[in-house]
């Protein structure tokens, strides 16, 4: 199935309707009779998008300029969503399964607290990558957020299991009041990374400046970061072989929390 | 307009009608005794349905700052109960603590026409007005909170006289809009505020040499002087200490005969008997309540589940801090006035303490005999939030449902409740007393909680049902002012409600002394403190309406 936006909105639009679950099955004129909101009104879906095809197999692909609209593939539990340019926030948001690829950049709250899946955003993402809303303690439960380009803020908030990598660059507080899981990072991390982690592991190419509450360990050479950028590698990251074998630095932390978390930082030289 | 509601079975315990098959008529927002050949405009036929005043709830905690905190602090609570707005009604949210027009159109479903805030901060009453203020359909009023204040514990060290106190009282009753006077942990959070951890009814403040059994004395002499009808509203010491039956008891004989009414007395009733050092000391508190007429209480029952605990009792409040879930809590101090805290709790049924403080709110309700003088309360969102009145009513009326419900508890729990053995039921009758008739009397309001001519026309019909639960939960009707606002249990009409009020005399010397007094304490000065009625209804919604200090049922 096809959709393309034919009428830009002019508030966000919440679109939870394409999601393949729902989408599955559906001729193009139902699938154009579910229901999304306007700002505060009820619309229907072809009011913004042409549809085209059937998704018989769960493979949707949306294109336009879809920066306006919000919780595409919420709830996804199976099937193949494409997006063609750029997404709005709450991308894949509570995603339990199937593959979302998104080809421009995405908003904020990529994959929140998603427990299954892989979302992989060729461009950048905003702020709150797979994180936990305001008032809950734990954020991304599972799954894989790929993004090729640079990530926001608060990457990772709360997560408890998972992997996500961030090829660029990400911002303040990564990997902040992280339960357990990966966090990947090829570029620089932004301010106070791994603030108030509990367990979970924080990985950086680059060097960083860290709390005071993170604690030196050793320096030495993690077999699983070869296991972790190959795969990386495998998914169309650029890793250069220096950093496959090379010494990293372990820092232990949160000590202000269980100091049971980790901060790897590229100790090795550089070309 | 005219309006005749044909054939109901009536139940208005204020005219000691239990059961009657009577026609009511509705003129002008008022019900009117039957008109001699005046032509009917509207006419519902009741015929085989319950029909009663609209509820009062007398002890819920909907309006001031406590109440903003506990939604603050709680965005999972909305997200986990959205509601989406319809042609009538607007959008809200939250379980524990909803949101103000959500909280209007819950209570207005389930046959509520009134809704009393019992702590009300002098300082932040405007807040607390402009909050009940947005919500709708009901009635509703405030009960101003002293005991912990400066100024008064001021007095009191300076060995002021009665009369002065009497005076200071009324003035805050005029300045804060409010129809009651309450008293939290008397003394006890200025006490906390001087590292003060615990405050029993005859220990002293470190600071002013008051004690809460003084301060519970001089209010008590200061509402019944004053002719206030709402007796003075306790919230005793102690509140969730095992062992705390003692103060309790201690509080019931030490105010000599003076009215007062005892709030949420469920978390004033515990003993320190076996293994867990923790049991049941309703009997007792039945007993002295029935011994006492000039003693009244609502319950506070606990129900199963997530909620939210508000309260002005900032020393108890941080000391159950610990037992937060989600782990979370605010405390605060609110200037001279007193404090507040907002604990997230969850009451789980295989939790021994939990399941006993349940079966203790029944015993309580079971063993007071007089219906007149307990309430329906869950001291909402302490105990439970409002909405689960009807399975509450179910428990005091199906003997069978609550010993079924019994036997799912804490094995040991059950095995230290006399509960399982108590056979009383609760009529429909008791519980149009308990819950409109009494509440009525008990707040000071002579024109509501009653079917006769004359009074406000709000009306609650149900249909009769076995099952007590579904029947609370749905009104067939609901009138507020003579309008229908709820049709088989789902809002079809919004109506605004008044702020009762009283407005005792006092000697107008004390506001000069109380002038100096904020210029120099308080962040506020005098004439911004005291509240216009002008602002609860400048917006068009809201009204006042004062009510004579004609004394209460007293003594």
């Amino acid at each position: 199935m096809r959709l393309t936006l034919h009428a830009v909105p002019e508030v966000p639009l919440e679109a939870e309707a394409i999601c393949p679950d729902m989408l599955m099955g559906l001729s193009a004129d139902k699938a154009a009779e579910l229901p999304v909101f306007h700002g505060n009104e009820k619309a229907r879906l072809g009011d913004f998008f042409s549809v085209q095809g059937e998704a018989r197999d769960g493979t949707v692909t949306v294109e336009g300029d879809l920066s306006k609209v919000k919780l595409i593939g919420n709830g996804m539990s199976t099937g193949r969503l494409r997006i063609e340019g750029d997404v709005g926030a709450h991308l894949g948001a509570e995603m339990r399964g199937g593959e979302i690829v998104v080809t421009g950049n995405a908003g904020d709250w990529v994959g929140r607290e998603m427990s299954g899946g892989r979302i992989t955003i060729r461009g950048d993402a905003g702020h709150m990558v797979g994180c936990a809303v305001r008032g809950v303690p734990v954020g991304m439960l599972g799954g894989e957020i790929i993004v090729h380009g640079n990530a926001g803020n608060e990457v990772g908030h709360g997560m408890r299991r998972g992997l996500i990598a961030i090829g660029g660059d990400s911002g303040d507080f990564t990997g902040v009041s992280m339960k357990a899981g990966t966090v990947v990072v090829m570029g620089r991390l932004g301010m106070r990374p791994g603030a108030g982690m509990v367990r979970g592991t924080l990985i950086s190419t680059q060097p960083a400046e860290l709390l005071p509450t993170f604690n030196y360990d050793t320096t030495y050479r993690p077999p699983i970061i070869r296991t972790i950028l190959i795969y990386l590698r495998k998914l169309g990251f650029t890793v250069e072989d220096l950093y496959l074998n090379g010494p990293y630095q372990r820092w232990s932390g949160d000590s202000i929390e269980l100091n049971k978390g980790e901060i790897l930082l590229y100790a090795g030289t550089r070309q | 307009m005219l309006i005749k509601l044909t054939g109901g079975t009536v139940y208005d315990p204020a005219h000691r009608v239990n059961g009657r098959v009577h026609d009511l008529y509705i003129q002008d927002g008022r019900i009117v005794d039957p008109p001699a050949g005046a032509r009917v405009d509207q006419e519902y036929d009741l015929r085989g349905m319950v029909v009663m005043a609209g509820a009062i709830d007398m002890h819920t905690h909907i309006g001031g700052g406590k109440v903003n905190i506990a939604r603050t602090l709680l965005p999972e609570d909305h997200r986990a109960d959205p509601v989406a707005h319809t042609e009538h009604l607007r959008s809200g949210c939250g379980h524990a603590a909803p949101s103000t027009l959500t909280t209007g159109y819950r209570y207005a479903e389930m046959g509520f026409t009134a809704a009393f805030e019992p702590a009300v901060l002098p300082v932040n009453a405007r807040q607390a007005h402009m909050e009940m203020g947005d919500i709708p359909i009901l009635d509703k009023g405030g009960y101003v909170m002293l005991g912990s204040d400066d100024f008064l514990l001021r007095m009191m060290h300076d060995g002021a006289d009665q009369k002065a106190i009497n005076d200071y009282v009324a003035f805050t009753l005029n300045a804060s809009q409010c129809i009651g006077v309450k008293v939290v942990n008397p003394g006890g959070i200025s006490a906390f505020k001087f590292n003060q951890r615990a405050l029993d009814l005859d220990e002293e403040h470190t600071y002013y040499g008051v004690t809460p059994r003084q301060v519970l004395k001089v209010l008590a002499t200061a509402v019944n002087e004053l002719a206030v009808p709402h007796p003075l509203h306790v919230h005793g010491c102690n509140l969730g200490v095992p062992g705390n039956v003692e103060t309790t008891l201690k509080t019931i004989s030490g105010i000599e005969g003076l009215p007062i009414h005892l709030t949420h007395i469920q978390f004033h009733s515990y003993g320190t008997e076996g293994d867990f050092n923790f049991s049941s000391g309703a009997a007792r508190i039945a007993e002295a309540i029935n011994a006492n007429p000039n003693v009244t209480v609502d319950v506070g029952q606990i129900l199963f589940g997530q909620t939210v605990t508000a309260s002005g009792d900032a020393m108890h409040q941080h000391a159950n801090a610990g037992h937060a879930h989600p782990h979370k809590w605010v405390c605060m101090d609110i200037e001279c006035d007193a404090g507040c805290g907002v604990v997230p709790f969850r009451y789980r049924d295989k939790n021994f303490v939990n399941a006993l403080q349940w079966a203790i709110g029944l015993e309580i309700f079971l063993l007071v005999e007089d219906p007149w003088r307990v309430f329906l309360t869950t001291d909402h969102p302490n105990g439970a939030p409002f909405t689960s009145y009807p399975h509450l009513i179910r428990l005091l009326m199906d003997r069978s449902f609550r010993n079924e419900q019994l036997s799912r508890l804490h094995p040991e729990a059950q095995r230290m409740t006399t509960l399982a053995s108590i056979e009383r039921e609760y009529s429909l009758y008791e519980i149009a007393v308990m819950t409109r008739a009494a509440a009525a009397e008990l707040v000071g309001l002579s024109d509501r909680g009653h079917l006769g001519a004359g009074a406000a026309a709000d009306i609650t019909v149900y249909v009769p049902d076995d099952d007590r639960e579904k029947m609370f939960s749905r009104p067939k009707y609901v009138f507020k002012d003579g309008r229908l606002v709820v049709r088989d249990g789902q809002v079809v009409d919004v109506v605004w409600g008044t702020t009762h009020v009283v407005k005792p005399e006092y000697d107008p010397g004390i506001e000069k002394r109380l002038a100096s007094y904020f210029d120099r304490y308080q962040t506020m000065k005098l004439d911004n403190f005291i509240i216009q009625a002008d602002e609860i209804s400048e917006d068009g919604r809201g009204s006042v309406t004062i009510h004579p200090c004609w004394g209460g049922r007293g003594v």
